[in-house]
């Protein structure tokens, strides 16, 4: 079991409030020894070293750090590690299957929906939530959706398109092409 | 990669990872556990609901309880329903999401159904909750405005049982409200409407997710043409959340003529108490207020029912 408070307080282990916390991350039930007082995006990324998710701006602001909480996006920086106890929550890396990317990956891959890649875990997750949804949005809804998360390369175009394309995907997948207006 | 280049460069990010100070933190599933908890606490324990600003201060260390009560375990706290007489009521666990996709609100309260697409950004709205946007009383929150523009109130509930504190009493200055240390506010209740219900909100902000420039929310209630309730409440223009009372009356007792538009539109600026900072002058900001409030009163003259 992942014991974080060692590694992280200078404070002797018996004099610090530690809670287990069992979190079923990207389908796999894991359990950590946390302070109370730990982020949940710290959890994952030392303790559980799923360095998918980044930290952005730390100040709720960027959506570097989303993640999927019970399938839903939230900001990882803001949420406690203990707060996460018996829940879901999905990162970049429950994305891609064990031999072939999400469609929202390819998305991104076929219309070069990234340049430096910080925000693109964010930017996937939040993307699958609003699939999830609304499985054919507009380019509006689609804006919209990603307004929480921040990117400082890409002016977004690209980041909308390869949702589209995301989209698309998922539908010829279900084997709707009727429903496919293009 | 050498064993030890990685080491260090984990112990370089595990040094700065803590950030809020050291606490207690306590889940209960029921209000009374809640409450004892808070009581216990005696003033230095915190209630931790949607955390979109708390989490915030606590790593800023702007806020450093003793205990978090996080209240999020507690079960049937994420409603928000319409009594048959009309009154609307949130619960402390209802997230801003929520209310967004709500069919309620979008066939019965149009102030808070403008404002709650505008609340933060969308990431945030999925986590935080109105109920404890109006605790944490911040002068540039959405739904104090909107709340003081409907005339809501909320329900606190402590071990003396549940007592309703009127929003205007609720917020007693930035970031202060008026809840005792071992209350909850466990929901806000819209009362009904006297007619048919109307209004808007509208903010300025530079970007989505930042802070209101300035924000106005408006609630008419109407007999036919006539005005019989009005509420107009300024976000951002001052030290809390602002009932411009004075506007509001005027558009009492009568249609909404353009004479009268004008005229609450110029008083509501004249509420509006705002300080020149990096989002713009205080003329800047009271002229948004005077425009707001005249663009939201016009789009209800001429769109009916809907909302700004």
């Amino acid at each position: 079991m992942t014991s974080l408070y060692e590694e992280i307080s200078p404070t002797p282990a018996d004099e610090v409030p530690v809670r287990e916390v069992t979190i079923t991350v990207n389908g796999e039930r894991r359990s950590a020894r946390v302070e109370p007082r730990l982020l949940l995006v710290h959890l994952l990324r030392q303790g559980f070293k799923l360095t998918g998710t980044h930290i952005g701006c730390e100040t709720t602001n960027c959506g570097a750090c989303t993640v999927l909480f019970d399938g839903t996006p939230i900001k990882s920086c803001t949420m406690l590690a203990v707060q996460a106890d018996g829940h879901e929550v999905m990162t970049v890396e429950g994305l891609a299957g064990p031999s072939e990317l999400h469609a929202i990956q390819e998305g991104f891959k076929e219309e070069h929906g990234l340049q430096c890649g910080f925000c693109t875990p964010g930017m996937m997750l939040t993307s699958k939530a609003l699939l999830e949804e609304n499985p054919h949005p507009t380019e509006d809804e689609i804006r919209w959706a990603i307004s929480g998360n921040l990117c400082r390369c890409t002016g977004y175009q690209n980041i909308v398109k390869a949702v589209m394309w995301a989209a698309e995907k998922l539908d010829d997948g279900k084997g709707s092409e009727s429903e496919v207006t293009t | 990669m050498k064993p030890g280049t990685t080491e260090t460069s984990t112990q370089t990010e595990q040094e700065a990872a803590i950030y809020p100070s050291r606490l207690r933190y306590e889940a209960p599933r029921t209000l009374d556990e809640a409450t004892a908890l808070l009581a216990e606490g005696g003033g230095d324990a915190k209630v931790l609901a949607g955390g979109q600003s708390l989490v915030p201060m606590l790593k800023l260390r702007f806020a450093s309880p003793e205990m978090l009560v996080d209240i999020n375990e507690i079960p049937d706290l994420g409603y928000h329903v319409r009594d048959t007489d009309g009154t609307i009521r949130v619960g402390a666990l209802c997230r801003h999401a929520d209310l967004e996709r709500s069919t309620l609100l979008a066939q019965h309260q149009p102030t808070m159904m403008a404002a709650a697409p505008v609340v933060a950004d969308p990431i945030v709205r999925n986590r935080g909750t109105l109920v404890g946007s109006l605790c944490h009383a911040d002068p540039q929150g959405d739904w104090a405005s909107v709340m003081l523009a409907l005339d809501a109130s909320v329900v606190a509930y402590g071990p003396q049982g549940r007592r309703s504190i009127p929003i205007r009493d609720l917020v007693s200055g930035p970031f202060q409200n008026t809840l005792a240390y071992d209350e909850i506010a466990v929901e806000a209740v819209v009362p009904p409407p006297q007619g048919i219900a109307t209004g808007g909100y509208l903010k300025l902000e530079r970007r989505v997710g930042d802070f209101a420039t300035a924000g106005v929310a408006v609630a008419i209630d109407r007999v036919g043409d006539r005005v019989v309730r009005a509420g107009i409440g300024l976000t951002g223009v001052g030290g809390s959340t602002i009932a411009a009372d004075d506007a509001a009356a005027v558009l009492v007792n009568g249609p909404l003529s353009a004479e009268k538009i004008g005229e609450a539109a110029d008083l509501a600026a004249a509420a509006a108490q705002p300080h020149t900072d990096h989002r713009g002058s205080s003329d800047f900001k009271r002229q948004l207020v005077r425009v707001f409030t005249r663009r939201l009163l016009t789009g209800l003259t001429t769109s009916g029912e809907e909302a700004a």
